[in-house]
């Protein structure tokens, strides 16, 4: 059988496969380039930019958990103009696709990062409105069905490139944000942002976290993070970038199956500097022995009992 | 910066829980320098979850060792590991100590498994600068000399050495006048007793490097999980990538 077909489509934008890294798991998208060729990515997803640099919440920002890790990083990162500085034209010397993660405090910022990055070399954005580590902004946005069409609109309003929401499972319906997300222009979605978590120190009778909870990650999360893209494709006809506790191809295939167009991989970047490397190989070696000729073939095709 | 399956070669317990596990690997025990450390996936599932950070005990040739004790589920699992398996181990990562010898003495202040990073910089150190180390602990059990040199003992209990902690030792040896002016300070042990050292090294003038320890998940800058605040208070430097060793004039402990 000739090489199976990688590529994917969200919107306008061709991906040449589906595995992208997840914003935060990948740094600015060059610091693992010891470990991995960043040009066989589908997509990298910047960390979380904001307008202003930001310092991030005080220690202890990690604790493991069960095959997962819950993590109150509070969004540190140099910001808008020192990312088009300094990491984007080192970025874009790859053959990958750079989707840049737009993370603020208020709508107005929101708008004013897509605006700055609009015309820049940037192929989407990917817009956070589900961090739950920061107490201005964050989950605030990301719960409110209202405040997630006004950020999708205005943001679509003044930017060149696709814009993909980020969600997050931390409320009852995902599928009516994906929907509201839907109708105020949004080209996909990103389902899921972290759940959120708290673990405590029985000694002290503290949180291990400074921040008191964290957004949790990893393999523990990945059933219930499938669940979720499954509950946005059935009832939300918009693309999916399925996120939650991949680790290894067969992860990659269940959020294809469910319904994803692609997936990012996230935590186990850190496990794995390599892996998304494997994976990939993994999918064709997949694809082949099942005679499945395009990884597009994949998408939605659950068989429902 | 390497990701590399690494036979483990040799096995050794140290004292009662400490445990000495070495590695073969010629790029990382190359490019090692005293101070770095190695991030261990210790296990090929998915619990425990994430690599743990070791500090390089020692380098011999292709070979590199760490030093650790059972402490939770990550070292548990890697004290069941035997000489004939291999692991896989990313390094050597971080800054490590400053070596530029620029000094007469060094002296070496370690608290409990703290002693983990300093045969490695003794190895380096010698036969050019004289070494004295100073090691503590809560009780004789708990000490950790493997290694050092012209050694200091300080318990709490007072069950070995003196009864005082380790930086208090230190500072009754300087009130003696024993040290020259030619001296360099290098610790690495719990928080409370870095802050101790810090503050005695400041207070009078010493240069001190310090090496240090969080919890971090990637080991090389990625993941943001380990921050350090600078002294001024304005920004977090990562103890992966900007630490583990810091100088106790540039961070707030």
């Amino acid at each position: 059988m000739s090489k199976p077909d990688l590529k994917v489509k969200i919107g306008s934008l061709e991906f040449n496969n589906p595995i992208f890294v997840a914003s935060g798991t990948f740094g600015y998208g060059l610091e693992s380039s010891d470990f991995v060729d960043i040009n066989k990515l589908g997509a990298i997803v910047t960390k979380s930019l904001s307008l202003k640099p930001r310092k991030g919440n005080p220690p202890p920002r990690i604790v493991e958990t069960p095959s997962g890790m819950l993590n109150a990083i509070g969004l540190a990162n140099i910001g808008v103009e020192r990312f088009l500085k300094e990491k984007l034209p080192l970025l874009n010397q790859f053959d990958t696709k750079i989707i840049a993660n737009v993370a603020a405090s208020s709508v107005e910022e929101y708008v004013e990062c897509v605006r700055l990055m609009t015309n820049e070399k940037i192929d989407a954005f990917e817009i956070n409105v589900s961090c739950p580590n920061v107490h201005d902004g964050g989950l605030e946005f990301g719960t409110n069905c209202l405040k997630v069409g006004e950020i999708t609109q205005k943001t679509v309003a003044v930017s060149t490139k696709p814009i993909i929401i980020k969600l997050t499972p931390n409320v009852t319906r995902i599928a009516e944000f994906a929907q509201v997300a839907k109708e105020n222009g949004a080209a996909a979605v990103s389902a899921i942002n972290t759940f959120i978590g708290m673990v405590i120190d029985i000694t002290k009778r503290k949180p291990k976290l400074s921040h008191n909870t964290g957004g949790l990650s990893g393999p523990a999360i990945k059933p219930l993070a499938v669940a979720k893209v499954f509950q946005i494709y059935k009832e939300v006809d918009i693309p999916i970038i399925g996120i939650g506790g991949i680790s290894n191809y067969s992860d990659v295939i269940e959020f294809l199956l469910a319904g994803a167009t692609a997936v990012q991989i996230g935590t186990h970047n850190f496990v794995e500097p390599d892996c998304t490397e494997k994976i990939i190989s993994d999918l064709v070696k997949y694809l082949i022995n099942n005679n499945v000729k395009s990884v597009k073939e994949l998408i939605g095709k659950l068989q429902l009992f | 910066m390497y990701q590399i399956i690494s036979p483990i070669v040799d096995r050794k317990i140290v004292s009662d829980q400490i445990h000495l596990l070495t590695f073969k690997s010629k790029e990382i025990a190359k490019d090692a320098k005293p101070g770095q450390f190695v991030n261990v996936r210790v296990s090929n599932g998915l619990y425990p979850y994430l690599r743990r950070p070791f500090s390089i005990c020692e380098v011999n040739y292709d070979t590199f060792s760490i030093l650790f004790s059972v402490f939770g589920m990550g070292t548990k699992v890697l004290a069941e590991k035997k000489a004939g398996g291999s692991l896989d181990v990313i390094g050597p990562l971080g800054k490590g100590f400053s070596i530029d010898k620029d000094f007469e003495s060094a002296i070496i202040v370690a608290g409990g498994l703290g002693s983990a990073p300093f045969p490695f910089l003794i190895s380096r150190l010698k036969p050019d600068v004289n070494i004295k180390s100073f090691v503590g602990a809560r009780t004789k059990e708990l000490l950790i000399s493997y290694k050092l040199e012209n050694i200091s003992f300080a318990t709490d209990d007072g069950s070995y050495g003196k009864k005082m902690n380790v930086v208090e030792l230190l500072s009754d040896e300087f009130q003696k006048g024993s040290f020259d002016s030619k001296v360099k300070l290098y610790g690495c042990g719990p928080t409370l007793m870095l802050k101790a050292l810090s503050k005695f090294a400041l207070e009078n003038n010493f240069d001190c490097e310090i090496s240090t320890e969080a919890a971090m998940a990637c080991g090389f800058g990625i993941c943001q999980g380990c921050p350090m605040e600078s002294s001024n208070g304005e920004k977090y430097f990562l103890v992966c990538k900007d630490g583990p060793v810091f100088n106790v004039r540039d961070v707030k402990l």
